[in-house]
């Protein structure tokens, strides 16, 4: 006999049996105003609210990683753009929107532990990290720190009624009546990890527009990038140690890059470079018809 | 600042934070020891002579519960007040095993549902966020829902050891908390898993009571019942 047919039976046997009498009554015995069920009624109000204001914070974490993604893209029209400052400004404005999600993030957090909801949020502010670390590479040619963009991430507060009802968690922030949202040491690194990637693309794009001068930069920035990673090594959380196979790839090919410039760009001419990168086995004939 | 100082104070960072993690560690290493040996006290009431002498077990366990809390007064002063659920998982396990142990104690004294609050206070913790080490609602719910578990398998042993009219009881209080669970709406994550598994500890309690009634047994466990009232 089956398990279902087991269970099956058993059911059709208590059909006319006492204790299936018994258990309906107990069922209508479950007194909606007991202790328990008031204090379950409870739970259930604390739950809701939890989840509530986790999904929320998902949702604003997506529209960041989506508006900062786009930043990104925009940030790689700069390479074959002349007008590279209008596409910084327009970076700029799109960055400037971004932070105004981050607020709507660091106010649902208000006197919460931002621990607790870190796993709705980190997608969405390691994006951002990406994009903003990329602008900041373009202009300056450096590597932003943690304090520089937890800086443009501290907002003031615009209606004084809610510092009086939040008991916010860092006495500083009441104070000055602000409220701040950081940017973790780890999201901090996985971002800057993405941003190599990003590096990677931009290096390939200006050789492809002839641009023989980035490209040995990128490979410096990346160089010295790759090394903080080696030095943190295993000492960080699992998920930074994942990204250093990726940073790996992306560092080789820009070395690899770098390196064909070196060798071969006094042969080639400069606006068949960008052959050069997109197909070996053309590179190849294309040698043999040049020399 | 140069890009290998940047990471340089970044390892400094990561380094700290394993430090504390290891403190925690070791704390909650020396928690689970303390659970594991209340657990065995508690065990003791599975066994047929364990029925007699229930409230000597349930002090002797109260006894162990003031290790725990001097060892989770130890636990507080590893790490930032304000960071409590950034290193929740270290001690998430464990503090649902010590809600479930304080769970057990207080139904085989009192036959009732532990309150949040009373679990706070016979671990020494506090009862919501802002005044410090706290117990998670969702670490306290599934606590309770392994006290179901236990429960039906008490009331398999106390069949066993003659007690007839134990399991009608723990049926009652079982089919309560199924319908308190049945309040919530539960996400999917591993309190709902647990949630999921409450539903045969109902069934097996109700197999007991049927076997019982249809041997005529509940029915002189309920006069006795009636009669001790």
């Amino acid at each position: 006999m089956s398990s279902k047919e087991g269970s099956g039976g058993f059911r059709k046997r208590k059909h006319d049996n006492f204790a299936h009498g018994q258990r309906k009554d107990e069922k209508d015995n479950v007194n909606s105003s007991s202790s328990l069920m008031v204090s379950f009624k409870s739970f259930q109000l604390e739950l809701d609210t939890r989840h509530d204001k986790y999904e929320r914070l998902v949702k604003l974490s997506r529209d960041i990683t989506i508006e900062s993604k786009r930043t990104i893209f925009l940030l790689h029209r700069i390479t074959s753009d002349p007008n590279g400052e209008e596409i910084l400004n327009e970076s700029e404005a799109k960055l400037e929107a971004v932070r105004q999600k981050i607020k709507q993030v660091a106010q649902e957090l208000i006197g919460e532990d931002m621990y607790q909801f870190h796993r709705a949020i980190s997608p969405g502010l390691q994006e951002y990290v990406e994009a903003v670390s990329f602008q900041y590479f373009i202009k300056t040619r450096s590597l932003i720190s943690v304090k520089e963009i937890n800086k443009q991430l501290i907002f003031t507060m615009e209606d004084k009624e809610e510092e009086t009802n939040t008991p916010s968690s860092n006495p500083y922030d009441k104070q000055l009546c602000t409220w701040s949202l950081k940017v973790t040491p780890v999201d901090y690194l996985l971002g800057v990890a993405d941003l190599t990637g990003e590096l990677m693309r931009m290096c390939i794009n200006s050789v492809g527009n002839g641009d023989i001068d980035t490209p040995f930069e990128l490979s410096q920035f990346l160089r010295q990038i790759y090394d903080g990673f080696s030095y943190i090594g295993n000492t960080g959380p699992y998920e930074v140690s994942k990204k250093l196979y990726t940073l790996k790839q992306s560092l080789a090919k820009v070395e690899n890059a770098c390196y064909t410039l070196k060798v071969r760009g006094s042969e080639i001419p400069k606006h068949m470079l960008a052959d050069v990168f997109s197909t070996k086995a053309e590179m190849i004939d294309r040698e043999e018809g040049l020399s | 600042m140069s890009v290998s100082e940047m990471f340089i104070t970044l390892q400094g960072v990561l380094t700290a934070d394993q430090d504390i993690r290891e403190e925690i560690r070791k704390v909650v290493q020396t928690l689970e020891q303390t659970a594991r040996e209340i657990l065995t006290l508690l065990q003791g009431v599975h066994q047929g002579a364990g029925f007699q002498d229930i409230p000597k077990k349930c002090l002797k366990a109260r006894e162990h519960f003031g290790a725990v809390k001097t060892q989770l007064a130890s636990l507080k002063t590893k790490f930032p007040a304000d960071q409590y659920y950034r290193f929740h998982e270290h001690w998430r396990f464990v503090l649902q095993r010590l809600v479930f142990l304080a769970a057990f104690v207080v139904y085989l004294e009192t036959e009732t549902l532990v309150t949040r609050e009373a679990v706070t206070e016979i671990l020494g913790i506090e009862a919501d966020r802002e005044r410090g080490f706290h117990l998670d609602i969702e670490d306290y719910l599934s606590g309770i829902l392994t006290l179901a578990s236990e429960l039906s398998r008490l009331a398999v042993n106390s069949v066993t050891a003659g007690d007839y009219s134990r399991p009608l009881r723990i049926s009652t209080f079982i089919n309560e908390l199924d319908s308190g669970f049945r309040l919530l709406n539960l996400k999917n994550d591993s309190l709902r898993k647990r949630y999921d598994g409450l539903k045969y500890d109902v069934k097996k309690i109700e197999e007991v009571v049927y076997d019982l009634s249809i041997r005529g047994l509940s029915k002189e466990a309920a006069s006795d019942v009636g009669g001790e009232k």
